[in-house]
């Protein structure tokens, strides 16, 4: 039983990192097939000197940043409104953000899209920036309300109390009290709501426009010519970059532990 | 104590409180002087906690006023009143230090730091927690948490403290540790602490004044010798410590009777003839020989205490508790003498000796001898019955008639249990349902504030068709 | 602290981005290009109807496939010690963090012709075109979603005491019987919410057809994406379609767990 936990175990791994570390590899491949030619960085530094790839990491960067801090800040506004009503309106307002999570991306990209054409045809605005950071901004607040709520249920309201009892009025009990205690469930959403942003495409690829650029789309393209392995290259960064991410989360989760006990 | 007619600090008047259609405080008055410790008394959901609340600002009361030093402060938010709170889970700031959770309220008034850290110093010496200052609070013991709460609160020199039932939290010893802690500080600190509590041997040890809440009204207010030695009723007397509550006709002033015996009181203006609740303290009867007292009993049990025995006797099926250093063998006859002044006689708290209610014949049925009635819109079926549909009936029944429905299904659904009372033979229960009080009588312990279906036994019922037919 | 205005602005924002969109959905569906009511975008979303029962019965089996996978990893994970379960969870998302188009895009690599599969296969003496096949895009189905079923999997059996089940096992249960009666019972909101987390973007997924299967094996999501560039009616037609499945599918999966759950 127990070797077979371990062989299954295995398994599993390798079928799921085979295919990263294939790309990985052929990233220091110094050919454009899969045969291997010997050792090279020269896709790396291709990469670097491709102004559009850097560009559209700036792009997916500010739009991930900037849609994650609006969500959350929208989020928990929410979660502490949707928490003081009560019975089926409670209900109503918690299943709203469901629906948005369980639509299928497609929908949500093509409903958007709908309305962002309607909505630029009379505004006289074309898709860009500002509509994938919108789009952006919708999909990501459902994970913000989704992890503050639990916090504010299990919060000790008597200690919202006894900041205003020792001399706080309700916005510095909250800036110096509450906010403290629904951080850890803000500091999820946002980190949720910013690698969801980061790696969407479904969504950015319907509400772009014509020449706004992300990283996502920016891989699209470059996927179906099927050629450069700078794709490589960036697939090998970008696993180096998700990596050092979870380690620094983890270790933060590690310490907060620690705190707790 | 404290006489002083201007020493009022807080004054409570006619507060009425309701939440979702049930009445939580009902009318009450209540003064809180300067330096006093003040504790407040009663069972769970007896509307304590909401008193609290309402000092400390954080409830508005629908109706009355609350005075502070003289001023209506109905309305002002917490955070601008002289009060501060220990609240029943310490609700310390987790993501601060003992240090700074002292410190919060100088923080936010913007005292100067040197000062700060003078007071914060000096209270963590009055709660005897010096050289703690940079510990997470997190921590800390539970009787740790409890003195930084005490700490954080006294530290910003309030008028009143109010304490949730801070101790509840916290195991025996610990318990009667804070209790004296608590005291000291009190006095230390010169502040007046409004303690609420459903432990009376806290009130009791703790309080000048101690006032005791049963649904929503204060029942008394006295020191604690008063509410021990004199309790008002049945209620207050069976709260606070142990008793023999009988009932007892008072044939005339200082004289009353007990169990068909007639015996010399002290208490007076009571009337002729009337019903009445007694209390004897457990230790205030003496066990003599059965020819030298009038109430005469045989011992049924006898547990030692440590100071001293528990009999448990047996008079004209009555059980009495009595506390004594002598101990006589179960089985013996003993005489129970008690001089007049510790015989305590308090009007009854509902008065009746059948329960009277009106009925709507909805309809009848001949044939088979039943009619189906309608009480307070509930609706239900009496057999070996019959009356005319449309009549209105005056239905009696005796306290024994009633009973609370183990299955659930009664006669009237809903009826709050208000207060449950051992009468030396059986429980007496007094009931509300919406449109009166029940007087019931059980041998089951019932819960106290819990609602029922209450069911009758319509056998011992006496019916009368009431005057002027069907109002409704 | 007792508000419930703040959440007015999430409100408004839900409803500005979330119901008026899909309300212009339902809207276009049922209208032809001049805007009036007609019932031909749904004429022609049904020549897809082939199209559509081919992207359900893809994601079916895929889903079908990660719960088998999935379900044995999740027990194994959930059995092991504090530290290791952590590593174990944290090395199953990694992969879930990676873009989704690289992760096609790997596969792509590993099975094109002369890729190191098929390299490898003919040095066994095997020739055969690894891609353009409907195997092909279940199999990137599952690499893509397995993480999905996984997690949610694990997260529930991590909370199944061990002493529940050894208390089972002293009660005579062998390991089969142990699995059936304890840990499956249990086990059921995770199925659930894996089933969920798999079937629905599955079912939906545009692209994992386009790279890796062949002409005839494009899927609903694909559909949508070439069709509504030009013919926006049609496209919300289908969108709709797709939408409505998804949502009785989801009824039918909750009211079995709700069954389920009360059995127990």
């Amino acid at each position: 039983m127990k070797k077979f936990s371990k062989i299954y175990t295995a398994l599993i791994i390798l079928f799921m990192y085979v295919p990263i570390l294939t790309l990985i590899l052929f990233s220091f491949n110094d050919g454009k097939t899969t045969v291997w030619k010997g050792f090279t960085l020269r896709w790396y530094a291709d990469l670097f000197k491709d102004s559009q790839i850097i560009s559209s990491l700036w792009n997916t960067l500010l739009i991930a940043l900037l849609a994650s801090l609006f969500a959350t800040v929208l989020g928990t506004m929410a979660a502490i409104g949707i928490n003081n009503f009560k019975g089926k309106k409670k209900i109503l307002l918690q299943n709203a953000g469901n629906i948005e999570i369980l639509t299928p991306d497609i929908v949500t990209g093509v409903a958007l899209m709908l309305m962002f054409t309607l909505l630029g045809t009379a505004l006289h605005f074309k898709m860009g920036f500002i509509t994938v950071l919108l789009a952006h901004i919708t999909f990501c607040t459902p994970y913000v309300v989704l992890n503050v709520l639990p916090r504010i249920r299990h919060m000790d309201y008597a200690v919202y109390e006894a900041a205003l009892d020792l001399g706080c009025n309700q916005w510095q009990a909250f800036r110096k009290v509450v906010i403290h205690e629904l951080m850890p469930g803000m500091f999820s959403g946002f980190l949720m709501s910013f690698t969801f942003s980061m790696d969407d495409f479904v969504i950015t690829y319907f509400t772009r426009g014509s020449s706004f650029q992300t990283l996502s789309i920016q891989i699209y393209s470059m996927t179906h010519q099927r050629i450069s392995p700078k794709i490589n290259a960036l697939s090998a960064l970008m696993f180096v970059a998700v990596l050092i991410l979870m380690i620094i989360i983890n270790i933060k989760d590690k310490n907060q532990e620690k705190r707790k006990v | 104590m404290a006489e002083a007619k201007n020493d009022i600090i807080v004054s409570l008047r006619d507060i009425f409180v309701e939440f979702e259609g049930e009445v939580i405080l009902n009318h009450i008055n209540l003064d809180i002087r300067d330096k006093e410790f003040l504790t407040i008394l009663g069972p769970s959901g007896c509307g304590k906690t909401t008193t609290l609340r309402i000092i400390g600002g954080f409830l508005e009361p629908k109706e009355g006023t609350v005075n502070f030093e003289g001023k209506k402060i109905n309305g002002l938010p917490p955070y601008k009143r002289n009060v501060n709170t220990v609240f029943q889970k310490y609700s310390l700031f987790p993501h601060l230090n003992v240090f700074e959770n002292i410190a919060f309220g100088m923080r936010i008034k913007k005292l100067p730091k040197n000062e700060i850290k003078k007071r914060v110093k000096e209270m963590l010496s009055i709660v005897d927690l010096k050289g703690y200052e940079k510990r997470s609070v997190s921590k800390l013991s539970g009787g740790q948490q409890q003195r930084v709460a005490i700490a954080r609160a006294l530290v910003c020199d309030p008028k009143v403290l109010l304490l949730d039932e801070p101790l509840g939290a916290l195991d025996l010893k610990l318990r009667k540790n804070m209790q004296w802690e608590l005291k000291q500080i009190q006095q230390k600190t010169d502040t007046a602490f409004v303690y609420v509590t459903h432990d009376q041997e806290e009130a009791l040890t703790m309080s000048d004044t101690v006032v005791v809440m049963n649904n929503g009204v204060i029942e008394q207010i006295g020191t604690p010798a008063d509410v021990y030695n004199e309790p008002v009723n049945a209620f207050v007397a069976d709260f606070i410590g142990e008793a023999n509550i009988i009932n007892g006709t008072m044939i005339d002033d200082c004289r009353v009777r007990i169990l068909g015996e007639e015996l010399e009181c002290v208490d007076k203006g009571f009337g002729q003839n009337t019903p009445v609740d007694i209390v004897i303290r457990p230790e205030d009867i003496e066990v003599v020989k059965p020819e030298e007292a009038k109430l005469k009993g045989e011992v049924t049990e006898v547990v030692f205490k440590g100071v001293h025995y528990e009999m448990t006797v047996m008079c004209k099926g009555c059980e009495w508790i009595i506390h004594s250093t002598k101990c006589e063998p179960v089985g013996t006859t003993i005489g129970m003498k008690v001089i007049p002044f510790n015989i305590q006689i308090m009007n009854k708290m509902f008065l009746a000796e059948k329960n009277t209610f009106y009925a709507d014949v909805i309809s009848s049925d001949k044939e088979n001898n039943t009619i189906t009635v309608k009480v307070e819109d509930c609706e239900f079926e009496i057999e070996n019955r019959y009356f005319e549909e449309g009549t209105r009936l005056e239905i009696s029944l005796p306290p024994s008639a009633l009973s609370i429905a183990g299955d659930g299904v009664g006669h009237i659904d809903d009826v709050y249990i208000e207060s449950v009372i051992f009468k030396g033979e059986h429980n007496e229960i007094i009931l509300e349902s919406d449109e009166q009080k029940w007087l019931m009588q059980s041998y089951v312990d019932e819960q106290v504030a819990t609602y029922v279906p209450l069911k009758f036994d319509f056998t011992k019922a006496e019916f009368k068709i009431a005057e002027g037919k069907n109002e409704t | 602290m007792k508000l419930k205005r703040p959440s007015i602005p999430y409100i408004i924002w839900m409803v500005v981005f979330t119901m008026i969109p899909l309300l212009l959905i339902l809207f276009s569906a049922f209208t032809d290009r001049n805007g009036t009511f007609s019932l031909e975008a749904f004429s022609k979303a049904f020549g897809y109807f082939d199209v559509f029962l081919r992207s359900l019965w893809i994601a079916f089996i895929s889903t079908l496939i990660c719960l088998i996978l999935a379900y044995p990893i999740a027990y194994i994970m959930s059995r092991q010690k504090r530290n290791v379960q952590n590593a174990l969870t944290m090395i199953i998302m990694i992969p879930m963090w990676m873009n989704f188009l690289l992760r096609i895009y790997a596969w792509l690599t590993l099975l094109q012709n002369g890729g190191p599969v098929d390299t490898m296969l003919s040095f066994l003496g095997i020739h055969t075109t690894l891609l353009g096949n409907q195997g092909a895009v279940i199999l990137g189905m599952v690499y893509e979603y397995l993480p999905f079923m996984v997690l949610p999997l694990y997260s529930v059996m991590a909370k199944i005491d061990n002493g529940l089940i050894e208390a089972a096992e002293d009660l005579g249960s062998n390991k089969i019987k142990v699995m059936r009666k304890v840990v499956f019972p249990l086990s059921i909101p995770g199925i659930v919410s894996g089933i969920t987390m798999v079937f629905v973007p599955s079912a939906s997924t545009f692209l994992v057809a386009q790279y890796l299967g062949g002409v005839d094996d494009i899927m609903i999501g694909d559909v949508i994406d070439r069709i509504f560039w030009s013919d926006q009616n049609t496209g919300s037609a289908i969108a709709l379609i797709l939408m409505v499945a998804i949502l009785i599918f989801l009824i039918i999966l909750n009211f079995f767990g709700d069954e389920e759950a009360i059995a127990q």
